[in-house]
Parts: C-alpha cells; sequence; structure tokens
C-alpha cells in the first residue's frame, strides 16, 4: 500500500508550504484571469451560433466550426485593413529607426558642439507638444488627411526611443574606439554603418518592436486622421467601428446575413487581430522586457 | 617675471588656438554628425514645434472662412467661455478622478504582485506566470474593450451567463455609470499589473542575499522578510515612480476610455482629451478644443516640474 505524500511531510516543514501555497495559488488566479478572457473569445469565436446564442460557450468551443473565419476571409475589407495596418506599420518602424538614429548617434559623442541644446529640443517634445488640435490642423494643412502618411510621418520621432538608443550607444561604443577608427580615416557615416550600428543589434531589436507594437495597436490617429477613406482604415480602427461601437456590418453575402450571430463573428474578428501579436508575442516578450530597464535608466 | 610673461604669452597663445578652433572649426570636423541631426531635427520640427503655433487658435476666434492666420484675436475671451462650461467642469472632474483611482489600484497592485512573484523559487512556474501576466500590455485597447464586451456585457457578456446561471441578477458592468468606473479601474490594474512588476523585480534582485540571511539568523519567517527586507530596499524605486505618476494625473489615456466608453454612460467618459475630440474634430469648434487642450498641456507640464523638483529634493535622480 502506497502512503500518501502528505502524511511524510514534518509540521515544521508544512507550516513553512503554507504560504508557498497561497502564493502560487494567489498567482495562478491572476494568471488565468489575464488567459482566460482571451480563451473565451476563442472558444466563442470558433462554436456554433446555436450554442453562443443559448449562452452555452464558456471556455471550450461547442459545436466546432470554422464559419466565421471563412466570412472574415471572405471579407474584403477587413483583409484590406489588415494590409494597410501591415504596410503603415512596416514603414513607420524603418523611418521611426532612421531618424532615431540619425539622432542617437551625434548626440551620444560627447564632442559634438552644441550636444546639449539639440537634446533638450528633443527632451522638450516629451513634456510640451501643440495637442490633438494643432497635430490635427497640421496633418490637415499638410494634405496628408486621409493618406497613410498621417499615421507614418506626425509619430515616427519619439524621444523616449531616442534617450534609450543614445545612452546605449554612449555606453557600448567608446570614444577610443571611434578616435582610433578616425586616424585609421573613418569619417562618421563610415562609423556609424560599420561599426555602431553592428555592435548595436540588441537595442535596435527592441527599439525597432518598440516602433512596430506601439503602431500596430494605436488607433487614436487613425480614428482622427482617417474619415472619409475608409479603404485606408488600419486593423484596429476597423475593429473599433465593427466590434466596440458596432456601427458597421460585416460586409456578408445576402444569404448569410440572417443566419449569422454578430456575435461568433464579433468574437472571431478580435481573434483575427490578436494573432498577430500573439504569434510574434513569446519571442519579443525578452526584448520588451530589456528595452524596460533601458529606459528606466536616466537618459 | 620672466616667466610669468612667457606663461601669459603660452596662456594668450592657447586662447587664440581655442579661438581658431571656435565656429567653423567644429562644423568642419563633424559636419557629418550635423548633417545626420538635419534628419530628426527637420521631424521634430515640422511635427512638434509646427504644431505649437497652432496653440495661438486658443486666443482667436476661429473661422474656417478666414483661415488661420485671417482668424481675429480674441485674448482669453475663449478660455472665459471654456471655464463657464459645464462639461469643461466635468472633464477636468473626470480626468483628476480616473487617474487618481489609477494610481490607488494600478499603482500599488504591481508592487504586490512583484513581492509575490520574488517568492517564487521554481523558474518554470515563475516563467509561465510572468508570461501570462505580461500578456495584457501587449493587447491594444480596442482588443480589450472587445474582449471587456463579450466577457461583462449586460446582454450576452460569459460572467453575466456564469451569474445568471448561478441564480442571480445580470449586472450592467459596463452599462451603468458607477459599474462603468469600477470596471474602468479593474481592467486597468488587469493591463498593467504584470508589465508594471518588471522595474520592482529588478530592484529586487538587486537586493544583498545577506540582509536576507541576517533576517533569518535573527528568526524572520516569509512575511517579515517581505516588510522590513525586500519593501524597504525597493523603497527609492517606489517613490521614485510614484512622483513619475503623480505628475501625470492631469493626463489620460483617450484610447483606453473612448474604447470602454459606450453611450449609455457619458457620466464619466468625458476626459478631457475626450472632450477635445468631440469640440474639436467631430464639432469643429477649434478654438474652444485648442483651449482645453492648452489648458490640459500647461497644467500637466507644471505637474511634471513640480514632480521632478520633489524627486530631486528627495534625494532620487529625477527625470530631466
Amino acid at each position: 500500500m502506497k502512503i500518501p505524500d502528505s502524511t511524510k511531510v514534518s509540521p515544521r516543514r508544512w507550516s513553512l508550504d503554507i504560504w508557498d501555497v497561497l502564493i502560487r495559488l494567489s498567482l495562478l488566479i491572476l494568471s488565468l484571469a489575464c488567459l482566460l478572457p482571451f480563451l473565451h473569445v476563442v472558444a466563442k469565436s470558433l462554436s456554433d451560433d446555436a450554442y453562443v446564442i443559448a449562452q452555452k460557450v464558456f471556455l471550450f468551443p461547442k459545436g466546432f466550426t470554422l464559419e466565421a473565419y471563412s466570412k472574415i476571409f471572405a471579407d474584403a475589407s477587413i483583409i484590406k485593413s489588415l494590409y494597410v495596418s501591415v504596410i503603415v506599420t512596416v514603414l513607420f518602424t524603418i523611418i521611426g529607426m532612421i531618424v532615431t538614429i540619425c539622432a542617437a548617434y551625434p548626440l551620444s559623442r560627447p564632442q559634438l558642439k552644441g550636444r546639449t541644446v539639440i537634446t533638450f529640443l528633443f527632451v522638450f517634445t516629451l513634456y510640451f507638444g501643440g495637442g490633438i488640435i494643432p497635430d490635427y490642423l497640421l496633418v490637415n494643412s499638410l494634405g496628408m488627411l486621409d493618406t497613410i502618411w498621417s499615421l507614418i510621418l506626425p509619430l515616427s520621432f519619439s524621444a523616449f526611443n531616442l534617450l534609450i538608443l543614445r545612452s546605449s550607444i554612449a555606453s557600448s561604443i567608446p570614444v577610443s574606439l571611434e578616435e582610433s577608427a578616425r586616424i585609421d580615416g573613418a569619417g562618421h557615416f563610415r562609423i556609424l554603418i560599420s561599426i555602431v550600428l553592428p555592435l548595436s543589434k540588441p537595442i535596435l531589436a527592441t527599439l525597432s518592436l518598440f516602433y512596430a507594437v506601439g503602431r500596430w495597436n494605436a488607433y487614436q490617429d487613425a480614428l482622427f486622421y482617417i474619415k472619409h477613406n475608409i479603404d485606408l482604415r488600419p486593423l484596429q480602427l476597423k475593429l473599433y467601428y465593427l466590434v466596440v461601437q458596432a456601427s458597421e456590418s460585416f460586409q456578408l453575402e445576402a444569404t448569410s446575413v440572417q443566419l449569422s450571430n454578430p456575435e461568433v463573428l464579433k468574437a472571431s474578428v478580435v481573434v483575427f487581430a490578436t494573432l498577430p501579436i500573439i504569434c510574434v508575442y513569446p519571442f519579443i516578450q525578452k526584448y520588451f522586457v530589456q528595452g524596460v530597464m533601458l529606459g528606466s535608466v536616466k537618459g | 617675471m620672466r616667466a610669468a610673461a612667457r606663461a601669459d604669452a603660452t596662456v594668450a597663445s592657447l586662447h587664440l588656438k581655442k579661438e581658431k578652433k571656435g565656429g567653423f572649426y567644429f562644423l568642419r570636423r563633424d559636419w557629418q554628425l550635423y548633417a545626420l541631426l538635419l534628419i530628426p531635427l527637420t521631424f521634430v520640427l515640422i511635427f512638434k514645434y509646427a504644431p505649437m503655433s497652432g496653440l495661438m487658435l486658443a486666443f482667436k476666434d476661429y473661422k474656417v472662412a478666414r483661415g488661420f492666420w485671417g482668424s481675429e484675436w480674441v485674448g482669453f475671451e475663449v478660455f472665459q467661455q471654456l471655464f463657464a462650461k459645464s462639461d469643461f467642469g466635468r472633464a477636468v472632474r473626470n480626468t483628476l478622478m480616473l487617474n487618481t483611482l489609477d494610481l490607488m489600484f494600478s499603482f500599488t497592485m504591481p508592487i504586490v504582485l512583484a513581492l509575490l512573484l520574488n517568492e517564487i523559487k521554481g523558474v518554470v512556474f515563475k516563467r509561465v506566470n510572468q508570461t501570462l501576466l505580461y500578456l495584457p500590455h501587449f493587447l491594444s485597447w480596442v482588443i480589450i474593450g472587445a474582449i471587456a464586451y463579450q466577457l461583462l456585457g449586460e446582454g450576452s457578456g460569459m460572467i453575466n451567463n456564469v451569474i445568471e446561471q448561478l441564480g442571480g441578477n445580470r449586472i450592467p458592468f459596463l452599462q451603468n455609470d458607477t459599474n462603468w468606473l469600477f470596471s474602468y479601474i479593474a481592467i486597468g490594474v488587469w493591463q498593467s499589473m504584470g508589465w508594471g512588476t518588471i522595474i520592482y523585480l529588478a530592484a529586487i534582485s538587486g537586493i544583498n542575499p545577506e540582509l536576507y540571511e541576517a533576517a533569518t539568523v535573527d528568526g524572520a519567517g516569509r512575511l517579515r522578510k517581505m516588510w522590513n527586507v525586500t519593501l524597504p530596499s525597493i523603497r527609492v524605486t517606489i517613490v521614485t515612480l510614484l512622483i513619475l505618476s503623480l505628475g501625470h494625473v492631469m493626463g489620460g489615456s483617450f484610447e483606453r476610455v473612448f474604447a470602454l466608453a459606450n453611450k449609455a454612460t457619458t457620466e464619466y467618459t468625458t476626459t478631457i482629451p475626450v472632450l477635445v475630440y468631440r469640440w474639436g474634430i467631430e464639432g469643429g469648434n477649434f478654438s474652444r478644443a485648442t483651449a482645453l487642450g492648452l489648458f490640459q498641456a500647461i497644467i500637466g507640464l507644471i505637474l511634471v516640474l513640480l514632480a521632478d523638483r520633489i524627486a530631486k529634493k528627495l534625494g532620487e535622480d529625477g527625470l530631466i
């Protein structure tokens, strides 16, 4: 006969473990609180309409079907939004990184004259700005309303990312290394491309992810700037109109309209919009954590 | 005497050299660095500084027909009208209230969570927990809003389905003003609690292990060590972050409020950025909306500077 493990534990050890159990339990509950809402939406998106209407779907799909997803992939406007989001995110990340690198490398060189003034010019934008309306009027007067450039250019300079990259370059590229390269005849452009950038790969990856995820998730500026050209709505804005405000209906073929329950469609479009993030999340999490640590160090 | 004169001459020649180095010397030596800087400077001047001139609208009676420059100067008239609006008082109250509640709950929860995570010795359990707890931070507010309605909606939300099946009545978590306030704060805690632990965990990992050993020798239990060793050791981090967030009580996320708002709950969802959007972009009253935005920006700037001053007084690094 096998004796249950718990009876073997001495009383002293057990009293120590009760805290351990409590802590693990509360952590488990909180972690599940982060996971289960999403799991429920996934379950709903894979379920048959009838079960959802009867409110029988909780954490596992009932009457498994991919019907809602096939409808989403048939909805040209959603696919178009995904396409806009991808293009905007890629262009935004590339331009944002170029602008940030061009600012961070010169400002990381102690011999640069006027460094303090120029840094102040950049950092001041963290604390004060024109605000929503002046930004809107600027985008309007540049003729960028209802174009993808309104989602790319205004936000592509981030003083916060500049500070992170500047202090990273300053600490990883010593002046002596730069000077010896200069003695060998290399100019600053050459030093930047052949020495600084290759040595800063990890931080460049982190900042690119900051830019990309930030752009992918934002919808405020799209809400302001993309009003009439519906085809240019990025995915998050499309999602806002479809699900949160529910002012827009899914573009379905006439026959399926009566059959479909918007709840299932809503759930599946939420999953559809979240999947790209969920897929890359395990890989990018590490970089983000490093970025937070760097950002907390004073620039 | 002669030596002194020679020294003077050397100093003079040094000065001369320095003067020669001034002006174009640095430009010639580092022209590539300045050329690189032109790109970000252009971006900042166009997209950050040019809009600041748009703040003039707050002191003008903006008429589309007359344009930005042609509109009449009216001094502080726009502000006088703004302060008289009942929506203005409500928006200020809501902004302060939502941020203060956030400070009470969203600020403290990561500290508690970091203390709990720190007690876990098993690497795998900790890693899995952290991965799950960080997840909401990566979701957009639209998605969080959508999930919130799927869960908390009165008509078909899952939690209400469970409540009903357990024999209770459906609760309008998001469709009633007071409940909305609680849901808004709870969702904020949910979104940020895991992510907020990162800085605290980093601070905790820097604590000298000898402190814990000494505490163990003195007979301190787990809670005792948490309270008397861990918490005091991360006090600096907590105080710094607290002061920084105090500087932002006049700020506020447009996206979060907007994604969670609905037509049934307008009492607490009118915050300053939402009102700026309604008045300006939806309503076309650019002058009043700009004035409101400027009001918020100035108070926000003062608060941030104050917070920085306090942080420096307390011997912290400050942020500027």
